[in-house]
């Protein structure tokens, strides 16, 4: 299991340690153990002694490394280091032990989510300025390197930073209960006067396409978002036009999937937050929770068939002689005309070598920024079906580099108001057998939006 | 609120100020104080001056400040152990604290406390905190028992604390459930004979029903046990697997990846017919390519597994190609293992988009990354070969940029594509040649100079580019001298009227004007080759080369099926068994997938078909065709051809089906002879070799026990040494496994029982493959024989002598050790045959001060019964000669650690009044020679 848990900055100072387990030779036992016989920094000598201090031999190796970092995984005699990074800052856990790395790096990422839930960003800052609230949370959700409940929700029920609270009984007994309960992620006697709950449908579509306007590949990896303001332990259903099911209904009541006429879409996969009863969906499909107080991903899917790409993008790219390049890019919109994208962005790359670029474009803003490398072209609002050009000259520096360019893709950025997979939510039905509140109390908010994820065309 | 000032430097006497405050009356100071002192411990500075200070502070009933004062209490205890009794009052009292979340607390940090003084006091408090009426204080304890059994596993036992944690898998909630489990798991490691975990369909009922409700983590303990499992039967097997499958939708990747560690283990088990199984193949695909879509470390750890289960079952993923182009901007990690997997994935019908892909990725801009692509290219051409075309072009295509390194991938990976394809692509050699001069990197100056060499004759100006080479000689790196030499002498062999020159130029450069030995040596055969029997040279160096094969890259199938038991852990990100990397015995229990219980398997399935069995006695039963053999193989100097032609070997397999288990009896008739080998024509030479030793693998897979030497069993273990226990025994190798047979024998008084063994670290990693099971309880004066399957993944320490073996053996009376010599032989592996070519190259290249000779004396055999003795212990007799009378054996034979060692024995058969054989071994770990010289007189002699 995790040995120990560093938190450095960008320098490779040490913010947070954490010892789990003995095998791992931290500073104060190396310190302890070799004080008299070296230096200031007994780690930096490499030559592989037991003792050889983890925390110094991750900076050493890897933050300071003159390469760029090659594996997430990184082993230094016989001490394996898993590490993620968040802006400037390293997050390190050591092992001497075979452990289980996917779960390693899905706890480094919980512990990003939890300390971003308790104090923002993750920053040097933030973290010095809440050391001891870390040091309190790593003792609570890794026990001797063994990952425990690290719901944030349950955590702020009794990690709070304000000394102890005069807890009844009955408060105390309660958290204990939530966070080894079975339903960990939300406590008892949660009241709102006003029952409401938001649905998002966060979708990012990804396209490789060839120059020639072949797709390549194309998926969509879509996320249902919810914010939930409801009392008591309500017991929720969440329906979508899955086509699974809508043709297992079919098969029942013909005239149902006729009448509603919508089309239904294929998911390649899909994955739930712990609080979906997993068994059921596998065996009736069906999607039923009761949800965490507040904001939770309820799932994440997977589509790959008939996705709506919103937006084409046409490059044609001429070289003339040695010392200039002529970039012609249209994008084409390709949805119903009353919607509306936004924050479109087309990057159109230049070689390291350009010298000057002159652009024209329709609509929006073109921009050449040399730090970038890249033509930017900015427009923030387009209607569908519509079309926009822009053509650049490029002017280049003769060089003698025999090493062509590489001719990175062309990406775009944008955001439309429908979702691209075609997914649509056809239910959250909502019941509370305890509390005297019924489904149509409920104020329910359903928005889609569909965003760019990796959205390219090679040139 | 902000903490950061405490991380302020402070100057000198910071000790003494802190001192002072951490002694201050004002409650808001001391806990300043405290995290001052926390902040010097994070960043490095020794405040262990301050430890009694700062346990002072523990008495409060602020909780934030007995946390801190805890986590300083973790970190200096071990270094104050008589200090740190000071706080054991205080952890005692909160233990009982009528709050749980002080009572786990409490429990906790002891746990973490690692001073044995303090563990004394631990128990009371830990068994009253196992019984808790509250679940958070039994599930914190829970994992305190594995906390302690670290630190005193003895006290653990004795205490009976492992009962009460076998307890809590039956408790009411889940995470309890949960850490009990992973806690029993870690315990159980380090105790690999000890049934501890005993799971049985009722426990893993039990587990199966937590699972669907624990945390994510606790879900990843469950499922990373419940793969330990071993099914009793394939319906077991596929109702665990029904009920494991809906985790395949978990939002946590790692459930995700234990989850399929689990199916793929148990999968196993099923029968291909199954309509179940081809669901569940189906079931594995979708939540694979999602774990793709995660964070890329995840994505990392995810495609190094992936690139597992494409090896073990291609199957799965083989629509997916797609999935795994590159992105532009994926990490440079990603980007490597994706490129592993697409060309483990290419097939006929999607190397179009995949060399499309390819062909991209060679423009981009990270060094690596465009190698590899340009190696994948060659890769695919090697294994798909309608594609070689294509690649071949594409190829091209990449020379013509000119861009330094990628030319220099691209050729070496061409030489490997003629290698494959002998006389189809010869005409890009021109377009080769005009790049020569950019060629900077040893790998692909030699391939350049091996391609050269190698089609000299189609090459007008060969001799002037090797010349050219020839300049800088000295300057060169080994690797391109020696191909230098060898194409210089293939040049001259070819147009020998040019280049008498240049060769005389090369081999004086080599022999008088070098340091290098290898060089020298194979410089000097080469001249002497030339100058005695130019036309042996020519067969010798111009011989026809092995192919090359398809994947060379594949993980070998035993380490394969240990680490698809891995599967989410660091042994499947590094691709090494755990025994590589972790420190000492813990976690490094040999795993291996189940057995398949269908019958049907069995006889489609390449990997169980018997590969390399020993022959075993038959040559000493058909002499005459022993000496046929040899006599053939003597004549035959081609080279040897790997595999008998397909349709005789079709005949033999069908005889040998025909004769079926009665072969057994017919061997014992002296007049046998072997039907199919009769049928097959004489002048056929090395293939009938190669035949035959098909037909008696396939009688050893019949029915005949064919295997090493056994030794007679020796007593190891007096009864006097064991409290009556006498243990005697023998090693054997049978079919490709070692077995430590043992006779244990009670001569006390009393019922003997829980026979345990284990085996200290070891020159071979010699380890027990099972638990030493004694079925019923051995009485006084009985005897039990037991075969221990061992195998050779242990870990690895070099003993003195190198066969010693140190083994415990552990019983109801008490643990007892003994040490025995194990004969080297029992590692000698059956596929240690070295083809003829090999051999000669690597006993050239075995420097001479590696040979050690030996002499057995009073051993009055002939070749034939020496080489079908040794063969029968697979040493294995490569070439024969005679050289005045005298009978020279050519053997090799392999170690289990791939270790070869090459033997010449000597046999002077027409002289009966001289009995002794001489025997020279050279191997590059020249210190197993006196054990192998051992294990040949052992052999020869019984």
């Amino acid at each position: 299991m995790i040995g120990g848990l560093f938190i450095y900055n960008h320098k490779g100072e040490v913010l947070i340690s954490r010892v789990y387990r003995d095998d791992i030779g931290s500073r104060q036992a190396a310190d302890s153990a070799v004080s008299s016989s070296s230096g200031p920094f007994p780690g930096e000598r490499l030559g592989g002694s037991m003792r050889r201090n983890a925390v110094d031999a991750f900076r050493v190796n890897v933050i300071h490394a003159r390469q760029q970092v090659r594996s997430p995984v990184t082993n230094i005699a016989r001490t394996s280091f898993f590490h993620v990074k968040r802006s400037n800052i390293w997050l390190a856990a050591v092992t001497k032990q075979n452990v289980n790395a996917a779960m390693v790096f899905e706890f480094l990422y919980k512990m990003c989510d939890v300390m971003a839930a308790y104090f923002g960003k993750i920053s040097e800052e933030n973290i010095k300025n809440n050391f001891v609230l870390i040091y309190e949370l790593l003792d609570e959700i890794l026990d001797f390197g063994y990952p425990q409940n690290s719901e944030t929700g349950a955590l702020k029920t009794f990690i709070t930073q304000q000394g102890i609270k005069s807890q009844t009984k009955e408060e105390q007994s309660q958290i204990t209960s939530q966070v080894t309960g079975q339903i960990g992620w939300r406590r008892e006697g949660i009241k709102y006067r006003r029952n409401e709950l938001f649905l998002d449908v966060l979708e990012s579509v990804n396209l490789l396409m060839s120059p020639q306007g072949q797709v390549l590949s194309a998926h969509v990896s879509g996320r249902v978002v919810m914010k939930s303001y409801l009392s008591g332990m309500p017991e929720c259903k969440f329906g979508m036009n899955d086509k699974i099911v809508i043709e297992k209904q079919g098969k029942g009541t013909a005239d149902e999937t006729s009448k509603s006429g919508k089309q239904s879409i294929a998911i390649d996969d899909c994955t739930f937050h712990q609080c979906v009863r997993l068994s059921k969906f596998d065996s009736e499909r069906s999607i039923s929770f009761i949800p965490p107080d507040g904001e939770f991903e309820l799932m994440r899917y997977r589509t790959t068939k008939d996705i709506i790409l919103p937006f084409r993008v046409i490059p044609l790219v001429r070289e003339v002689g040695r010392t200039k390049l002529e970039v012609k890019v249209v994008i084409k919109s390709n949805f119903k005309p009353s919607l509306l994208a936004q924050k479109i962005e087309v990057r159109i790359p230049t070689p390291l070598n350009t010298s000057g670029v002159q652009v024209i474009c329709m609509k929006g803003k073109a921009k050449y920024k040399a730090s970038e490398n890249a033509i930017v072209w900015k427009i923030k609002r387009m209607a569908g079906m519509k079309e926009s050009q822009i053509s650049a000259e490029i002017e280049l520096l003769p060089t003698n580099d025999k090493k062509k360019w590489a001719r990175p893709p062309i990406s775009m950025n944008f955001e439309v108001p429908f979702a691209p997979s075609g997914l649509k939510v056809r239910y959250l039905k909502v019941f509370e057998p305890k509390l005297n509140y019924s489904d149509h109390d409920v104020i329910k908010w359903v928005r889609y939006i569909g965003r760019s994820g990796i959205y390219e065309t090679r040139c | 609120m902000t903490d950061s000032k405490y991380f302020t430097t402070t100057k000198k006497g910071e000790i003494f100020e802190l001192k002072a405050e951490l002694n201050s009356d004002k409650k808001e100071k001391k806990k300043e104080a405290v995290k001052k002192v926390i902040a010097s411990m994070t960043v490095g500075k020794d405040v262990s001056a301050l430890f009694p200070d700062v346990v002072n502070c523990m008495q409060t009933d602020n909780l934030e400040l007995k946390k801190l004062v805890y986590l300083y209490l973790m970190n200096y205890a071990k270094s104050q152990p008589d200090m740190a009794i000071m706080a054991v009052n205080t952890f005692v009292k909160d233990c009982e604290d009528p709050n749980p979340l002080i009572r786990a607390l409490a429990v906790r940090t002891m746990g973490c406390i690692r001073v044995d003084k303090i563990t004394e006091y631990l128990w009371e408090p830990l068994r009253k905190c196992l019984k808790d009426e509250d679940p958070y204080v039994r599930k914190t304890a829970a994992v305190c028992v594995a906390k302690l059994h670290d630190i005193n596993a003895q006290l653990v036992e004795d205490q009976g604390f492992l009962d009460t944690l076998k307890d809590l898998i039956s408790d009411s909630n889940p995470m309890v459930v949960a850490n009990a489990v992973a806690a029993l798991s870690e315990i159980a490691e380090s105790h690999p004979s000890s049934n501890l975990l005993d799971l049985n369909p009722q426990s893993i009922n039990k587990l199966l029903t937590a699972l669907n409700e624990c945390t994510e983590w606790g879900q990843i303990f469950i499922l990373d046990c419940l793969a330990n499992y071993m099914p009793k039967d394939d319906r077991e097997a596929q109702s665990i697997c029904e009920r494991v499958t809906p985790r395949l939708s978990h939002a946590n990747s790692a459930v995700v990846l234990s989850a399929v560690k689990v199916l793929m283990k148990f999968m196993e088990m099923l029968s291909k017919d199954l309509d179940y199984y081809g669901t569940l193949l189906k079931k594995l695909a979708p939540p694979l390519v999602t774990l793709l879509s995660a964070e890329p470390e995840l994505q990392y750890v995810a495609l190094r597994n992936i690139n597992l289960i494409v090896q073990k079952r291609p199957e799965i993923l083989k629509h997916e190609m797609k999935v795994f182009f590159v992105k532009y901007n994926d990490p440079i990690y990603v980007k490597l293992e994706k490129l592993d997997i697409m060309i483990r994935l290419a097939s006929q019908a999607n190397i179009a988009q995949v060399l499309a892909e390819l062909k991209e990725y060679a423009t981009e801009v990270d060094v690596d990354f465009v190698r590899k692509a340009v190696r994948a290219i060659g890769r695919c051409a090697i294994k798909v070969e309608q594609s070689a075309e294509r690649c071949v072009s594409t190829l091209l295509d990449l020379i013509q940029t000119k861009v330094n390194y990628v030319v220099q991938e691209a050729i070496v990976v061409i030489k490997d594509i003629f290698r494959k394809y002998p006389n189809k692509y010869e005409s890009v050699i021109a377009t080769l040649c005009e790049n020569l001069d950019s060629l900077d990197e040893p790998e692909a100056r030699a391939a350049m100079i091996w391609i050269v060499g190698e089609y000299a004759e189609r090459i007008d100006n060969a001799d002037e580019l090797l010349e050219s080479f020839l300049e800088g000689f000295h300057d060169e790196s080994t690797q391109v001298q020696l191909q230098l030499l060898t194409a210089i002498v293939k040049l001259f062999l070819k147009k020998p009227t040019e280049t008498q020159e240049l060769v005389q130029q090369v081999l004086s450069l080599a022999t008088q004007d070098s340091d290098n030995p290898d060089l020298r040596d194979r410089g000097y055969i080469y001249w002497r080759l030339l100058s005695t029997d130019p036309v042996a040279a020519k067969e010798v160096v111009l011989a026809e080369k092995p192919l090359i094969s398809e994947e060379t890259d594949l993980i070998e199938p035993t380490l394969l099926d240990e680490l698809i038991c891995y599967i989410g852990t660091l042994a499947s990100v590094y691709h090494k068994p755990p025994s590589a990397f972790v420190e000492g015995g813990r976690g490094v229990v040999h795993k291996s997938l189940p057995p398949r219980t269908a019958s049907s398997e069995s006889a489609e399935s390449p990997e169980t078909a018997p590969t390399g069995a020993p022959p075993g006695e038959q040559p000493d039963v058909i002499p005459a065709q022993g000496d046929l053999l040899g006599d053939l193989l003597n004549l035959d100097l081609g080279p040897p051809v790997s595999g008998p032609p397909l349709a005789t070997s079709s005949v033999q397999m069908g005889a040998v089906d025909l004769l079926g288990g009665g072969l057994d009896s017919l061997i014992g008739g002296t007049n046998f002879v072997a039907p199919p080998t009769a049928a097959v024509p004489a002048n056929l030479g090395a293939p009938i070799g190669s035949g035959l030793s098909d037909l008696f693998d396939l009688t050893s897979g019949v029915g005949t026990l064919s295997g090493s030497y056994v030794a007679p069993k020796a007593v190891w273990l007096p009864a006097m040494k064991a409290k009556g226990l006498e243990i005697s025994g023998t090693f054997t190798r049978q079919v490709g496994s070692i077995s430590m047979d043992l006779q244990l024998t009670n001569k006390a008084l009393q019922v003997m029982t829980d026979f345990a063994i284990q085996f200290n670290r070891n020159s071979f990693g010699l380890a027990p493959a099972a638990p030493l099971q004694v079925h019923a309880p051995l009485s006084p004066n009985q005897t039990v024989e037991i075969s221990l399957p061992l195998s050779t993944v242990g870990s690895v320490m070099k003993m003195e002598p190198l066969n010693n073996l140190q083994v415990a053996v552990k019983n109801n009376i008490d643990v007892f050790y003994f040490s025995t010599l194990y004969p080297l032989h029992i590692l000698f592996v059956e596929d240690g045959k070295m083809d003829r070519q090999m051999f000669l190259a690597t006993w050239k290249d075995i420097p001479n001060e590696n040979e050690a000779q030996f002499q057995i004396r009073d051993c009055p055999l002939n070749a034939e019964a020496a080489s079908s003795k040794l063969q029968s212990s697979n040493i294995f007799t490569v070439a024969k000669r005679n050289v005045e009378g005298q009978d020279m054996l050519y053997q090799s034979l392999k170690l289990t650690n791939g270790i070869w060692v090459l033997a010449e024995l000597r046999i002077q058969p027409g002289n009966p009044s001289c009995t002794d054989l001489e025997l020279s071994l050279k191997c590059r770990a020249p210190e197993v020679s006196q054990h192998v010289y051992q294990a040949y007189e052992t052999i020869l002699k019984n």
